[in-house]
């Protein structure tokens, strides 16, 4: 009996880790970014080009970044609930405007909405390769000390949202 | 005025002939370098062919021409124009993209059973597959034939001979 059930036995580990596989995204590559300090930019604003952001005028606060570009299709998906995020306040997001013309940005967020405190300009993506950017849209959540927390790859969701993203900023806001 | 028009037509043949003779090559210019300057790209190309691209996760960043590699291969030719060593620009990177962009990950805790995880494999089945022999060997018994057996097969085996010889 145990020589039959051994093959089947085995078949089936298999096939479990074969299943695990197929639910596993490749895309999703683990940051090392992950709880050390956010790479620090100064960079020009998308609207008054003349004023430069600095990371650390944040310190002290819990923010968003969220990195984000007019020819991204994805970031059209995920912007309406940035949109609303923004709106009820709970944390202010900061656009990361990647590799993009100033004009169509602008133009994009006429259309579809500006969720963002202060947009920011990386018009070479030099601060994207800081902060590991490979498919845009990325979202990066950044606590008091200056200290990445989180990052989302690929669009926000609804699920991502109320799972992840808003509890963690609930927690970290009540951090010293 | 038939006779006119033929000798615009000479003419014109005439001066298509000479076109003719104008030499091609001399227009071409020598190749252009793909790089301004070619240490710098010999460099970058070697670091590259060991770095994997995390959009095509299956090219490497040398093979690469998505906007991401572009991106690494001028962050790379800058490093290295300022002077940084290999190991230096490697661990750029990985601080920034973690040990997937390498196609040589470090041997570290966390990659034990991606490096160790065949051998072991091997191992297992070569042991499963010894065990299986001896066992198999140990239960053929060793038989052994009476006399009168033999005889038997003898004969038949002589048969079988005087059947071949008719």
């Amino acid at each position: 009996m145990m020589r039959y059930l051994l093959p089947l036995f085995a078949f089936m580990v298999l096939a479990a880790f074969l299943l695990v596989g197929l639910t596993l995204n490749p895309r999703q590559v683990p940051s090392p970014l992950i709880d050390k300090p956010a790479p620090k930019f100064q960079l020009n604003h998308l609207h008054q080009p003349d004023q430069i952001m600095s990371s650390d005028e944040n310190l002290g606060k819990v923010w968003m970044l969220n990195v984000w570009a007019s020819w991204c299709v994805a970031c059209r998906d995920e912007h309406p609930l940035l949109v609303q995020l923004a709106r009820t306040g709970i944390v202010p997001i900061y656009g990361l405007n990647y590799k993009d013309e100033r004009n169509t940005a602008l133009q994009w967020l006429k259309r579809y909405g500006d969720p963002y405190a202060i947009s920011i300009v990386d018009s070479d993506g030099k601060v994207g390769i800081d902060y590991g950017v490979y498919g845009v849209p990325e979202t990066y959540v950044i606590d008091k000390k200056g200290i990445i927390r989180h990052k989302q790859i690929g669009p926000v969701t609804v699920d991502s949202l109320e799972k992840t993203i808003i509890p963690l900023i609930k927690e970290l806001q009540q951090q010293a | 005025m038939v006779r006119q028009f033929n000798g615009v037509m000479k003419a014109a043949a005439f001066v298509l002939v000479l076109f003719l003779l104008i030499p091609l090559t001399g227009w071409s210019k020598e190749a252009v370098p793909v790089a301004e300057n070619p240490e710098v790209e010999k460099r970058m190309l070697l670091l590259t062919e060991n770095l994997r691209c995390l959009v095509c996760q299956n090219e490497t960043i040398a093979d690469s021409r998505a906007d991401f590699s572009n991106d690494i291969r001028r962050e790379i030719r800058e490093q290295i124009k300022a002077n940084k060593t290999d190991p230096e620009i490697i661990q750029f990177l990985v601080d920034r993209y973690g040990d997937f962009v390498l196609y040589d990950p470090p041997i570290k805790p966390t990659t034990f059973l991606l490096w160790f995880g065949p051998v072991i494999l091997f191992v297992l089945g070569l042991g499963s597959l010894i065990v299986y022999l001896r066992r198999r060997r140990l239960q053929i018994e060793d038989v052994s034939l009476s006399q009168a057996q033999l005889e038997e097969a003898e004969a038949l085996l002589n048969e079988d001979k005087k059947g071949k010889n008719v």
